[in-house]
């Protein structure tokens, strides 16, 4: 038996859930607060409560969090960061941050430095590092208080000594910099890899004050066991990874909620609609997994080139606003957002909300009911169309074939969501408020494997053969039982014109957490 | 000179937006990855420079036209992006070498990033773009002209790489050769160069250059935009404007690739989705796609093109992003005139590219409203 802790802290709400092997204990929801530990600390105090279990018999603790992705598309809280690359003269007519969006930039501080370094495809130098300059940009950092730098070189993903080397003599001007390499975060794609590098620099210091927090409420709430975050793919990372590498949580909130979704109801093939109290998410179920982007996805307006799912927001909540007439109603974008529970008119406010909509229409039973039973029917009638049509055209983006699957409902909203959106059949889940939450609770293990194979007597196959038992072998090490493993991301990149047929090669493969020993 | 500045027309953002798409499209995977090339080209516009693109029929028949564009690996190409003059020292090389004035840009292949190079070149040497190019999409050797293919010669020609190395290329004795000679100096210069060939006369270009290629890759992007917006198939939009076919829809399943002579060889394994499960489809990959078999049947072949999308959002996918996993439609669109005569065919058809058991069938032509 195992006893897993799943948290969910999102932009509105903190969810926790409590899962005893596949059975959800308790599920609880709590608004987020500025600092982040105390919704936490309420959360995990209240599921704890209505699971009735003892402290020290939780096993390990998940963490999905949209924090960082929420800084980066919300601008705050993000650290000036100097962006050096190395690659002159190459590289000269598109400095570092170019295609981000102005504001981005500016919030970041926009201090991009180019300097002569990186190498070629063949490892040979575009040219020797300028180590004067990176020593003058060192003294810059410190004159202008800059507070983390990104380092990425031409062909890092080949050779990454020159990040290093830049990284050394950064350090011995600034000792206490945080430096991130390029060649730690991504894969051949200069800018992409650049701006992933960039932006994680930027998050350095709200990584530590977030990871300090939830260390401080795991251990507040008396609870010593291992504690994990969710990354992208929704797999799992640990506590000190996070710390270092916060971009890897971008994109874990859908994730999470539909493997969770997927996992609440059984069900592997689905459209999943998340309803949350300003936008709706909507993705893709593909045999139990979230389908993936197979363009670059954009955050916060900046490409990068993770793994993410495929995921499409309207601007559809359950503290949407609701305006106009019965001949010409609008319903969002424009939300309440977190203020749901002082504005709508079921809580006594006066501001008219879809969630007011659908518990004036008998779809939902929260507040006050009779603040809304002098609703005009043709108004709730209009309203309630306009609100499945939104969800129709979303859905309808997210099918992929004519067959008639599911629509699993989750998140706070979902109370929005019809019986039947078009010819689809709606499943709203036990539990469908906190599916983020689950999702966290049941996140992978994973095991990766990326270097250079030399393919020299060798097939390609058995190359990848050797990668994939590798990156099996270390996913079972970190608790995967070994049935449920799958591949994920299978990658080579032969390394052109390279004596001996090297190849890069990229496996990555996941699988369910095991039982744990005890002890 | 000033009748020719009059007959162009201006691009905008927007039209390089488009022209992103539109190249990407007719790339067929290749010609190197157009948004690092329309970064480019938006810097360059923010920098205030005028892009102009210039009808054919304006051009005098004496006006000399210097093709230009980036040779190499696209993969490389992502990763060592150019210092961004290089296209400009290639141009005022080749003029100084011989003792000649440039009346207009042109473009050796309209797919991919080299729609954007003569664009950027063009824009700082304050000369138009001729509305036309070589290869009407994208192919992986120079010799794959139309102008190499109905007798320019492409020497003496400049390359020129970041460092700032110039090469001259004196005398190739076929175009061929060039290819070759070329393609050694780009390995030599980091494998991503740009290269400028000897000046055609407007009368050659009028008659042997693919005609309205910048109008139609605009056109082609500008069809995408408008059906994502207006929430409509944009593969049915493509197939519409181009008189297209939408071949195939399936998941990759599988990337082997392989480098051979300088060039990225692949071949992807597509398993069918939707109307197409449970077929089997394959494309072979020479830096662009080549060949598209369903079933085992060869369906496609060069030089018609074989378009691979995003499945659902229309958007052209190149060789180096192909991913395992990911979800694609492929289209057949067919190519102009110019590349099926026999003597096109013996330079771009299957077997230059290594497979003289495929004969060429062309797709229909595309109707002319």
């Amino acid at each position: 038996m195992v006893l897993r802790l799943g948290i969910d802290v999102g932009g509105t709400n903190t969810d926790a859930v409590i899962l005893r092997d596949r059975e959800v204990l308790a599920g609880v929801k709590r608004s987020t607060t500025e600092d982040v530990m105390s919704g936490i600390s309420q959360a995990l105090e209240a599921v704890i409560a209505e699971a009735g279990v003892e402290r020290d018999a939780i096993d390990v603790t998940m963490l999905g969090t949209t924090h960082f992705t929420n800084a980066v598309i919300e601008r705050r809280a993000l650290d000036p960061v100097a962006a050096i690359r190395l690659g002159l003269p190459a590289t000269a007519c598109l400095p570092p941050m170019v295609d981000w969006p102005e504001d981005l930039r500016a919030e970041v501080g926009g201090h991009a430095y180019m300097v002569r370094g990186g190498f070629e495809f063949d490892g040979r130098e575009i040219a020797a590092l300028d180590e004067a300059e990176i020593r003058r940009i060192g003294s810059e950092i410190t004159e202008k208080g800059i507070r983390a730098a990104a380092i990425s070189s031409v062909f890092s993903p080949i050779n990454r000594e020159m990040e290093e080397r830049a990284r050394d003599i950064l350090r011995e001007v600034c000792p206490d910099l945080p430096v991130v390499l390029s060649s730690e975060i991504g894969r051949i794609g200069l800018l992409e890899r650049e701006s992933a590098a960039i932006m994680n620099a930027s998050l350095l210091s709200l990584s530590a004050q977030t990871v300090d927090a939830f260390d401080r409420a795991l251990a507040e709430a008396g609870l010593n066991c291992p504690f994990f975050v969710t990354q992208n793919d929704g797999t799992l990372m640990g506590a000190d990874t996070v710390r270092r590498f916060p971009v890897l949580t971008f994109a874990s909130g859908p994730t999470n909620s539909m493997r969770g979704a997927a996992f609440l109801t059984g069900v592997k093939d689905a459209i999943v609609i998340d309803i949350g109290g300003t936008t709706t998410d909507v993705g893709a179920l593909q045999h139990g997994f979230p389908r993936q982007a197979s363009t670059v996805v954009d955050v916060g307006g900046v490409r990068t080139n993770f793994r993410m799912p495929d995921v499409f927001s309207v601007g559809l909540g359950g503290g949407s606003l609701v305006q106009g007439s019965p001949e010409d109603i609008q319903v969002g974008p424009k939300s309440v957002g977190y203020r749901l529970t002082k504005e709508a008119r079921v809580f006594g406010g006066d501001t008219l909300t879809t969630t007011d909509i659908a518990v004036a229409s008998g779809m939902a039973e929260v507040g006050n009911a009779e603040a809304v039973a002098d609703i005009d029917p043709a108004l709730i009638a209009a309203a309630k169309e306009k609100i499945a049509a939104i969800l129709e055209a979303a859905v309808e983006r997210s099918r992929v074939s004519p067959d008639p699957i599911p629509v699993i409902a989750v998140g706070g909203g979902s109370i929005l969501a019809p019986d039947r959106i078009g010819d689809l059949e709606v499943l709203r889940p036990e539990n469908f408020a906190v599916a983020n939450a689950v999702g966290a609770a049941i996140a992978q293990i994973s095991g990766e494997v990326d270097r250079i194979f030399a393919l020299e007597g060798r097939t390609r196959e058995d190359c990848l053969a050797e990668a994939e038992r590798e990156a099996s072998e270390s996913a079972v090490a970190s608790g995967a039982t070994r049935e449920t493993l799958a591949v994920i991301e299978r990658e080579d990149v032969p390394l052109a014109y390279l004596p001996g047929n090297a190849t890069r090669i990229h496996v990555k493969v996941v699988g369910e957490m095991g039982a744990f020993q005890d002890g | 000179m000033a009748d020719l500045k009059e007959a162009a027309w201006t691009l905008t953002e927007a039209d390089i937006d488009a022209l992103e798409i539109g190249a990407g499209i007719l790339g067929t995977g290749g010609g190197g990855n157009p948004y690092i090339g329309k970064l480019r080209a938006r810097e360059a516009l923010r920098a205030g420079h005028v892009m102009r693109v210039l009808p054919m029929e304006a051009l005098g028949d004496e006006d000399r036209v210097v093709s230009l564009g980036g040779i190499g690996a696209p993969l490389i190409s992502f990763e060592r992006i150019k210092e961004g003059r290089e296209g400009l020292r290639c141009l005022r090389a080749l003029e100084q070498r011989l003792d000649f004035t440039a009346a207009a840009v042109a473009c050796e292949e309209i797919g991919g990033q080299n729609a954007m190079e003569p664009l950027i070149t063009a824009a700082m040497a304050g000369l138009p773009v001729v509305d036309g190019d070589g290869m009407g999409r994208a192919f992986p050797e120079m010799q794959m002209t139309t102008y190499s293919i109905y007798g320019h010669s492409s020497t003496p020609s400049v390359m020129c790489d970041p460092h700032g190395n110039v090469v001259t290329f004196d005398h190739a004795i076929t175009e061929k050769w060039h290819e070759t000679m070329a393609r050694a100096c780009v390995i030599a210069q980091g494998g991503a160069s740009t290269l400028a060939s000897a000046p055609m006369t407007g009368a050659f270009f009028k008659r042997f250059a693919i005609p309205g290629s910048y109008t139609q890759a605009i056109g082609l992007g500008r069809a995408v935009m408008e059906a994502r917006q207006a929430h409509e198939d944009p593969i049915a939009a493509i197939c519409k404007r181009e008189g297209g076919r939408h071949v195939f829809s399936g998941k990759i399943k599988d990337i082997h690739r392989h480098f051979r002579g300088g060039f990225n060889v692949g071949e992807a394994e597509i398993e069918g989705l939707d109307g197409y499960r449970g077929s089997q489809a394959h494309i072979t990959i020479q830096n662009e796609f080549l060949v598209f078999r369903r079933d085992g049947e060869v369906e496609v072949v060069v030089p018609d093109l074989v378009v691979v999308l995003d499945l659902d959002s229309g958007l052209p996918i190149t060789t180096e992003l192909l991913r395992y996993g990911q979800r694609i439609a492929v289209l057949a669109l067919p190519c102009h005139e110019l590349l099926r005569s026999e003597d096109a065919l013996a330079v771009i058809g299957p077997a230059a590219f290594g497979f003289p058991e495929i004969e060429y069938t062309p797709l229909p032509a595309k109707e002319t409203p």
